[in-house]
Parts: structure tokens; sequence; C-alpha cells
């Protein structure tokens, strides 16, 4: 039976020895809707996700997916669902045909069945031409492609992406969020992972925020925006020596405290008021005869969503466990 | 005539929303499962060069580089083709050596996440094992039909009754089994490519070579000969020796257990690994898969 969560978890702990990858986390996660789980390196997501996926055993908590609970039902959660891990895990010598067909075997599909699901989904995801090349050398993006056709053989209820686009360049990021978007049109029940605001916003329809395997916000990108204090007013002054004017003049605006860099002449505010803010700021400016090389209103990064939330940069040692 | 049309059901909506809400394929059990990881096993040897010389070139040229460059100036104790005498030993050397292959493939699929991509299947338990293990038996027997034709050309001959030339190339199959069991062992305790290579050539490379399996062991200095003569891959080269009818040095009433009944010793090994280090192998890369 499909439950309206496909995806529910309550209080998932992760211990490797001492140390707590994951501390305590709860998700629901609708059936058709996309949740992105936004984070630093090595705050936890993947830990969830290989839970989540049956890949790893929860230290404590439960965790049910596609309706079956990971721990005690496995196997029929993975008949359930797609998982494309953070590093492409094709084979790389066999070719993108090859690959796909074994999987789809591997869903249990029989041998003939498996070739025309493959076939298909090579020309689903335009990559028809490279079919019977080997993936070693298949550019990034294709190899991200193929594995998203992979995760897709057996038409998952639910699918995790765990960072999708990590590593791509941009045109590769684009047209992965294009193919992104059909799954969700399609109504497929969809769990990434990204380090990414933009992209969160993007595709997702909730985003949970996590630091150090903890939730430390939840909710759809406008209400985390306003949670962070909205977006940011930056400008950049023409003359250095009115740079302190100009972010006086931000500040009184804005009503928030302006962040100065002297280096790159540019003061920023957090803003509630969208681009009304920005005219503001823009009148406010003209007034006071300051003359700016530019204005702007920019979505905060990931960093600076930290700093608003935790009231800490993301740290180093988070860096540093990300690179283990 | 009234038609009542059904409300539509939740579940329809349900799949009309969602792809997946269709009955998931039942299993086709675990022999399918094994067979289409064995295949791509294959598939694997036939891609990477390398592998594929390991088990074509080397033996091949092994015969040929002992037949002609060293044979000359090996004698063997008791008369008898070196020729002849060669090709249990390179036979030996060959099958312990198809170990490393076997944790070169478990090493490559730790780096290249190939494990989860698996574990995130609905596949049978012990599939993807068991298919590193069909594919690597089967890959034992291009090795060993290629080396039998290199030495006939080169002039060995099967001297023995069919009974015991089956029993040989059976013995060679049954000791290919076995050492699948320590490559899939080295390959989950070592986990990377680089390191079973190490391990390959600082473990495996002494085994095949203190033994019989190029020069008789008595010419060996003690403690090297008592080494050897224990040596599991001196009493296979010997005991391939003996099925073939091949010459062979004569054991002598001194000599131990493994030198008088190499055929038996050989076989007592084989069935210890089954048993000892299979069931070792197998947990230790379960533990290796998960964390």
């Amino acid at each position: 039976m499909t439950t309206s969560h496909p995806i529910e978890a309550t209080g998932l702990v992760k211990r490797f020895g001492e140390k707590t990858a994951l501390g305590g986390v709860d998700l629901a996660v609708p059936a058709g809707t996309v949740t992105a789980v936004l984070g630093p390196n090595g705050a936890g997501k993947t830990t969830a996700v290989r839970i989540l996926t049956t890949l790893s055993a929860a230290t404590e908590g439960t965790a049910r997916v596609a309706g079956f609970d990971v721990a005690t039902h496995p196997t029929e959660v993975r008949r359930r669902i797609g998982l494309a891990a953070q590093d492409a895990t094709v084979d790389p010598l066999l070719t993108g045909f090859e690959n796909l067909v074994m999987i789809s075997e591997l869903h249990q599909l029989s041998r003939s069945a498996a070739k025309a699901r493959a076939s298909e989904l090579l020309e689903e995801f335009s990559l028809a031409d490279a079919a019977n090349r080997v993936t070693s050398g298949y550019s990034g993006g294709m190899r991200r492609r193929l594995d998203l056709a992979a995760t897709l053989v057996a038409d998952p209820q639910v699918l995790f992406l765990d960072e999708p686009t990590t590593g791509l360049d941009p045109r590769a990021r684009n047209e992965l969020w294009e193919v992104l978007d059909v799954l969700v049109e399609r109504g497929t029940t969809l769990l990434l992972t990204t380090q990414y605001l933009e992209e969160a916003d993007r595709l997702a329809d909730d985003i949970v925020v996590i630091d150090h395997g903890r939730i430390i916000a939840q909710g759809d990108a406008r209400s985390l925006k306003r949670q962070v204090g909205g977006d940011n007013i930056g400008l950049i002054v023409t003359d250095p020596d009115r740079l302190t004017e100009g972010a006086e003049v931000l500040s009184k605006v804005t009503g928030a405290d302006a962040v100065i860099d002297p280096q790159s002449r540019s003061a920023v505010a957090p803003t509630s008021e969208g681009v009304a803010g920005l005219a503001d700021v823009a009148r406010a400016l003209a007034d006071a005869g300051i003359e700016v090389e530019d204005l702007g209103l920019r979505q905060p990064t990931l960093d600076e969503v930290f700093l608003t939330l935790t009231g800490n940069p993301i740290s180093d040692d988070e860096a540093e466990e990300a690179a283990r | 005539m009234t038609v009542i049309t059904p409300p539509p059901t939740d579940t329809t909506i349900e799949q009309l929303v969602t792809p997946g809400g269709s009955d998931p394929h039942s299993s086709r059990g675990v022999f399918h499962d094994v067979w289409v990881i064995a295949r791509r096993g294959l598939i694997h040897m036939k891609r990477q060069p390398e592998a594929l010389s390991d088990a074509t070139i080397q033996p091949i040229m092994f015969v040929l580089l002992f037949a002609f460059v060293f044979g000359g100036a090996i004698k063997v104790p008791g008369g008898g083709s070196y020729k002849e005498f060669l090709m249990g030993g390179i036979f030996a050397q060959t099958i312990v050596f198809s170990a490393f292959g076997v944790a070169m493939s478990i090493a490559n699929d730790r780096k290249n996440q190939a494990v989860d991509r698996f574990r995130s299947l609905p596949i049978a338990n012990g599939a993807v094992l068991g298919g590193h293990a069909v594919a690597n038996l089967l890959k034992a027997f291009l090795p060993i039909v290629l080396m039998s034709l290199t030495g006939l050309v080169v002039g060995w001959r099967i001297h023995s009754s069919a009974v015991d030339a089956a029993h040989g190339y059976f013995l060679m199959v049954a000791f290919s089994f076995a050492m699948i069991w320590i490559g899939v062992l080295l390959g989950s305790l070592v986990g990377s490519p680089e390191g079973v290579t190490g391990i390959a050539f600082a473990v495996l490379f002494p085994i095949t070579f203190i033994a019989s399996t190029f020069v008789p062991v008595v010419t060996m200095p003690e403690p090297l000969r008592t080494i050897a003569q224990w040596n599991p891959t001196t009493s296979l080269s010997d005991a391939l020796r003996e099925l073939f009818g091949n010459p062979n040095t004569p054991a002598l009433p001194s000599d131990p257990f493994p030198i008088q009944h190499p055929v038996l010793y050989t076989w007592i090994w084989i069935v210890g690994i089954v048993v000892v280090v299979a069931p070792l192998a197998v947990r230790v890369y379960r533990k290796s898969t998960v964390d």
C-alpha cells in the first residue's frame, strides 16, 4: 500500500564509533513532492540518504520508505526506490546500454524486457548515440544522466539523488535540472541533497537545512528565506571613500546592519522587501548623491544561510570531514 | 440499459500520478541474479587488456620462456623432458595467481562504488559474490585451455590414462575455485586495487616461486626446501605431473607427506580452503560492504 508520505523518518541517529553523523533527524515527505536536504559537506546528508535507501543501518530511530520499514523489509524498499549516489556509480567498463540492461535485469526484468527498457531510457536521456560506448569515455554530465536513467528502470515510487549536480559544469547542471523537472511532473516523490541553495530553490517544494547531523531549519523556499532574512541587497560604490556613507544608507533603509568589504568597495544587507526594498535603496542613494557601480538583489549563499541560522560560518572541520 | 461507471478509486488515481504504483516485479531467483552479475565479470575481463593478458599472454609466454630460455639449463632429477616437467608447474602458477584477478575485481567494485549500487537493488542475498565466483571460475578455463594448447605445440604430452588426465583437469578447476575465496578474502581485507597489487607481488610471487613450479625442490637450500615441500603450489605442480604421467623428481622415503602424496595433499588444501577460508571470506566481504 502506498502511504501519503513515501518517506517517513523518526529520530534517525547514526554514530560511527565516537562520532555522531546524524543526531536525531525526522523527515516526512508527502507523495509527489520534492524535498531538498541542504547542507555543507559532512553535515550528514549522505548518511541520511544511505539509511533511507537501506545501505546503512540507523543506530537509533526508524524509517519507512514506500510503505516499508528500511530495517526490517530492505528488499521491499529496494524494489520501489531508485538511488543515484554522490559519485555516479555506473560501471566504467560496460557500455551505457549494458549498464542499463544489467540494472534492469537486477530489477528482475526479463532479458528482452530489460533491453527494451534500456533503449527507451537511453533515448529519453539523449544518450542513444553513446549507447554502445564504454562509459569510462563519457563526460561527467553523460555519466550522471546514465546514472539517473539507471535509477528509473523500475519506475520507482521514490527517488533519492545524492548531490546530483555536484561537479557538473553549469550547462550540464541545467540539462540535469530539466530532466529532473520532467520527473517531478510525472509525480515521482523525490528527495535530493545539495550544497546549493539555488538548486534547492529551483527544484524543491520543501527544503530541510541540515548541519552537524541535525535539522536546523525547514520549510518551503519562501518561508526559509524569511527565516534567514530573505534576499540581500548588495552595492558597490564608485568612490571607495564613500563606502561607509553608502553602507549607512543601506542600513537605514533596510533596518539591518550592512556588512562592509572595503576590498571590493561593497556593502551587503539583508532585506525582506525584495525588489521594493531595492528601489528604496536606489532612491536613498541618489538623494545622498552616492554614485554606485553596481546595485542588486542577491540570493543569500549557503554560507550566509548558515551564518544566519547557526551564527557560525561553515566550519573548516566540516570541509575536512567531507574530504574523508 | 444502464451502465454503471464505478467512481475512480484511490489506487487508480495513485497509479496515474505515481508511475511506480504498479506492482514491482517479483524475484526471478538467486541463479538469475548471479548469472547477470557473472556476465558483467566476463565483459570486464574482455575489456581489461591487462587482466586478459594475465589469463592469456602471460601463461603462454611463461611456457615458451621456460621451455626455450631456461629449460636447457635445468635438469629433471630422475630424467625426462624439462618441457614436460614444466607444464605442471606453469598450470599451478597460473591457478595460484588467479587469486590476484579475483582480489582486483573485488577491490575495483569497492573503488567504483558498484557495491552500493548493487546493494540498493532488489537482488538475492549473496548474488554479487556468487556472480564474482561464477565469472572467475569461467575465466579460469581460458588459461587452462591456452596453456594446454601451447604445451602441446612445444612438445608436452599426456602419457596417463583418460581417467587420470580428467582427474588432473578437475583438480585444476577445483583449485581455481578454492583460489577464488583467497582472492575474495584478499580483496575484502585490502580494499584498494593499488593495495591488492602490492600484496599480490609481495605474497603470491614468492608462493609460486618457492615451489617445484620451475625447478625441482631438491636443488633448494634449507629452510627454503622445507617451505617448498609443504607449499601447495608444489603439491599442485607435482600432482598434475603425476596425473598427466609427466616426469618429476622421484619421491624418497625420507621426503615429507606432501611430496609422497601430492594429489591427496592438494585435495586436502582445496577442501581446507573451501571449508575454512570461503566462509571467512564471505564474512569479511559482507563486513567490508556495510559500514
